[in-house]
């Protein structure tokens, strides 16, 4: 499971910037290196930019996951060039970004946009597998997401934007239900699909997250 | 006074529907024209739900205005731009004056239509919301609380018998009939072959079904909705029949199609009745109407 990220447009990191003239630069040696977002080639990348914008780029760091509580000191290790910043850009997931806020006092802005938790299907091709509703499906639609997959999140088959297989929103992407029923139909558990379903708990996971997993044996 | 249009549905008479859009901005002369035209001629008249995620004025507005003019509407609901409590509270709001068809619908994708930036809410789904309607019917919400008062509808639905594959629109289409659907309207056919069999497996179920008629205005828009429309096919002999007629008799054969059309499906009695979609020249429904000798 990877969070795909995609970089900012570069004129939008430095009108967010403004009058701020040094940065310090954090990329994340995991996902976002994976989605050649924030790995270390497109940190130095976006040092030459920034400095060409005339920037001052008081120093950058590559942490090996920055979601990681290990940013700690990753950033420990970095305070001296970061002292000397106005602000840190991460290029790392929003939850590496939050990462840092939680453990800097300088104004932290984010130079990616997080997309979607996914995969890699093909070199750049990224698809969204699951977005996480609290109510998991895939017992009863042949282990393929229609609440990710289907453009609508419909639950109880196709809709009539289905063109030959395909969805009304993009031809190139395959319509979820049809997925779903041939997946069904190879199994032969068709009789799932016509079992109607009710409408989804939206309220299964409260906005924003947050539970208590009481484990057995623990305090 | 028009009847009311379960009434219809059941009398065994051959069912006629067509539909009126609303404008995109208050002024209401060319739908009221419409309705006022369609009115006395046609069983029912459907008003679409922000066609294509276009936004418009609301189908709820017009079907009062059709009720006050005499008319039968059916209202068009959509699961695009409204969550279980707007779709309830409009449902409540449309019974209070006097609506009593429902036309449940799933709805195309916000990026088809002209506010790609929205969110779409897809709260429920079709079967979903036939279901909802039934629920509110008993005298509760879907919270399960009781309502003052409590609502009746003639609740429809659509298929599409050329989807492709067809399989699992066919299941959808059971389910909508165990949730309650009353009537469906089409997609748009052309090809009377494949309808025919679709009907041949439709006729077991205990619901009615009203085919869809959509006016060829011209070869290319025949051939743009084949590339473009799912679920729409048109043949390549109408096609044919478009393109070799004069551009200035094209709209005429048109007529003529549509008219050849619900005739043939009325003598055959291959289903209930049709439904006409004129999209844009809905004044020309009652020539489509006299071409097919009703």
């Amino acid at each position: 499971m990877k969070t795909i990220t995609a970089q900012k447009p570069f004129e939008e990191i430095i009108e967010a910037l403004g009058e701020i003239e040094k940065v310090f630069l954090v990329g994340c040696g995991t996902c976002a290196t994976m989605c050649q977002t924030g790995g270390e080639s497109e940190v130095l990348q976006m040092k030459e930019k920034l400095e060409e914008a005339a920037k001052i780029v008081t120093g950058w760091m590559v942490i090996p996951t920055a979601c990681d509580d290990l940013t700690k000191e990753a950033l420990r290790e970095n305070a001296e060039s970061i002292e000397q910043a106005q602000a840190i850009l991460v290029m790392t997931c929003a939850f590496g970004v939050q990462t840092v806020v939680g453990w800097s006092d300088k104004p932290v802005y984010p130079a990616l946009n997080t997309l979607f938790i996914g995969k890699e299907d093909a070199p750049g091709y990224f698809s969204e597998v699951c977005m996480q509703c609290g109510e998991c499906v895939l017992a009863w639609t042949g282990g393929i997401c229609p609440v990710t997959s289907c453009t609508k999140g419909l639950l109880n088959g196709p809709c009539g934007g289905t063109n030959n297989g395909k969805c009304e929103v993009d031809p190139e992407k395959d319509c979820a239900w049809t997925l779903i029923y041939k997946q069904l139909e190879k199994q032969g558990r068709l009789d799932i699909m016509s079992k109607y379903q009710p409408p989804k708990n939206f309220q299964a996971v409260v906005k924003p997250g947050k539970i208590l997993i009481k484990r057995e044996g623990a305090m | 006074m028009t009847r009311p249009f379960r009434e219809v549905l059941n009398s065994g008479k051959f069912v006629i529907t067509s539909e009126v859009a609303p404008p995109k901005g208050t002024n209401l002369e060319k739908v009221l024209h419409h309705i006022d035209l369609l009115k006395d001629k046609v069983d029912g008249i459907n008003v679409t739900d922000h066609q294509s995620s276009v936004m418009r004025f609301p189908s709820l507005g017009i079907v009062i205005l059709i009720k006050e003019r005499g008319g039968e509407p059916i209202l068009q609901m959509t699961c695009r731009d409204r969550n279980r409590l707007a779709l309830q509270a409009d449902l409540l709001f449309a019974y209070s004056r006097g609506v009593r068809n429902v036309l449940c619908l799933t709805g195309d994708s916000i990026t088809v239509g002209d506010h790609k930036q929205a969110k779409a809410v897809f709260d429920l789904d079709s079967v979903q919301l036939l279901r909802m309607v039934r629920t509110m019917e008993s005298g509760k919400d879907l919270g399960g609380n009781e309502l003052n008062g409590a609502v009746e509808f003639c609740a429809g639905a659509i298929v599409t018998p050329e989807a492709q594959p067809i399989e699992p629109q066919l299941i959808k289409f059971e389910k909508k009939v165990a949730a309650g659907a009353e009537f469906f309207q089409t997609q748009g056919i052309y090809d009377l072959d494949n309808f025919r069999k679709f009907m041949q497996y439709a006729r077991q179920f205990n619901t009615k079904i009203l085919a869809g008629i959509i006016l060829l205005t011209s070869a290319g828009m025949a051939r743009y909705m084949n590339k473009n429309v799912p679920g729409v096919f048109v043949p390549q002999e109408l096609i044919e029949e478009l393109a070799s007629t004069p551009k200035e008799k094209v709209l005429e054969k048109g007529i003529e199609i549509a008219g050849r059309m619900i005739k043939t499906i009325k003598e055959e009695a291959l289903c209930d009745g049709v439904h006409i979609m004129a999209i844009g020249r809905e004044e020309l429904v009652p020539d489509i109407l006299a071409a097919a000798g009703i």
